[in-house]
């Protein structure tokens, strides 16, 4: 019992303190709002787990999973997965938008050298 | 109808360029001794960033030339040297590489069926006569690979799909002009041409060997280009067939 209050005691600082340092990131400006959703719902998340203790087994034993950590796993990879791919999706986008400025800018240097 | 009153035909060549400085001062040399009948070339270098002294010697031509500020890869120098063609009004624009692999006396062969109207689109290909520089054996081994994957995907018999040695005329240059595929873009574009309803016509040309420098596709790469080359036909082809 006591060990596991410790452990709890410890995540539910770590969410806060990483809820905290997202929206300090957001209101500084260096998180743009729209890249910030993810990560704002997976903290939220983080912490809802962290104080309900009982959550996790309960929602795993909905689900017929033995052995709950499994379900965390899964979820945590999932959302990393997808957090990946909005990643790369926007990395793609700031490809062709970089090469259409570059373009750009080599046609304007042409026309400013006449 | 006198001589002096018809209308000349206004030709860009792009010369995408990247690390090229032994080649450039000939190739512009051997542009500027063509002329053609009504015809008026105007070479436009594009450098990709290079990180030899490419752009001096640009510079020491006197051409006209496009600078980029970082490197875009063939396919992105090509596309500015046609957004450039295509806003300044040229009829027709060539893709010329720069390590000397095309001849510019070979430049009338492409420019014909334009000029006729007979096509949106020429290609030069060494493989229709089989004549001049063939290529290595792998290539041709890639070449045929594509030339088989155009057939399935769009029916059109094009023998030398990664030939950049290609001319295009304004309607197709409206197409580019908007996009134009990244790395490898030689055989993509022919299915964005197809696809958009563009008349495609091959011709025969003859191909040197490349002057000095090392081909853009080396063997380790070679794999990677036919994966990359063959993901981007596929899905250029189903983007283009939803729309």
């Amino acid at each position: 019992m006591n060990i596991h209050f410790k452990i709890q005691f410890i995540s539910v600082i770590i969410s806060f303190l990483f809820l905290i340092f997202i929206g300090r990131l957001i209101i500084k400006g260096k998180l743009r709002e729209e890249y910030s959703f993810a990560w704002l719902f997976c903290t939220v998340l983080l912490v809802i787990l962290s104080l309900w203790r009982n959550g996790l087994e309960l929602i795993a034993k909905t689900l017929d999973i033995n052995y709950p950590p499994a379900l965390l796993f899964l979820g945590a990879i999932l959302m990393i997965l997808i957090f990946l791919l909005h990643l790369s999706i926007v990395n793609s986008k700031q490809h062709q938008q970089i090469k259409h400025l570059a373009q750009e800018i080599a046609i304007m240097k042409k026309k400013n050298q006449i | 109808m006198p001589q002096f009153m018809l209308k000349k035909t206004h030709i860009a060549l792009i010369i995408p360029c990247f690390n090229e400085s032994k080649n450039i001062k000939e190739l512009f040399e051997n542009i500027q001794a063509i002329s053609i009948e009504n015809v008026n070339i105007t070479p436009i270098f594009v450098n990709d960033c290079s990180t030899d002294n490419t752009l001096e010697v640009i510079r020491s031509l006197n051409c006209t030339f496009l600078d980029l500020p970082v490197n875009l890869g063939i396919g992105g120098a090509v596309q500015c040297g046609y957004k450039y063609a295509y806003r300044n009004n040229f009829d027709i624009a060539i893709q010329v590489d720069g390590d000397g692999q095309h001849d510019p006396k070979e430049l009338h062969k492409i420019i014909n069926p334009i000029i006729r109207n007979n096509a949106d689109v020429v290609i030069g290909s060494r493989f229709i006569t089989k004549e001049g520089f063939q290529s290595s054996f792998t290539r041709r081994l890639g070449i045929n690979y594509f030339k088989w994957l155009n057939k399935q995907l769009v029916q059109i018999q094009i023998t030398d799909s990664t030939s950049g040695f290609r001319a295009l005329n304004k309607t197709a240059l409206k197409l580019v002009n908007s996009y134009y595929p990244d790395d490898y873009p030689e055989p993509e574009a022919i299915i964005l041409f197809k696809m958009n309803n563009l008349n495609i016509q091959e011709v025969p040309v003859l191909m040197k060997e490349r002057l000095n420098g090392v081909s853009s596709i080396s063997p380790i790469k070679s794999i990677y280009y036919m994966v990359k080359v063959t993901l981007g036909i596929i899905f250029m082809y189903l983007k283009l067939k939803k729309s």
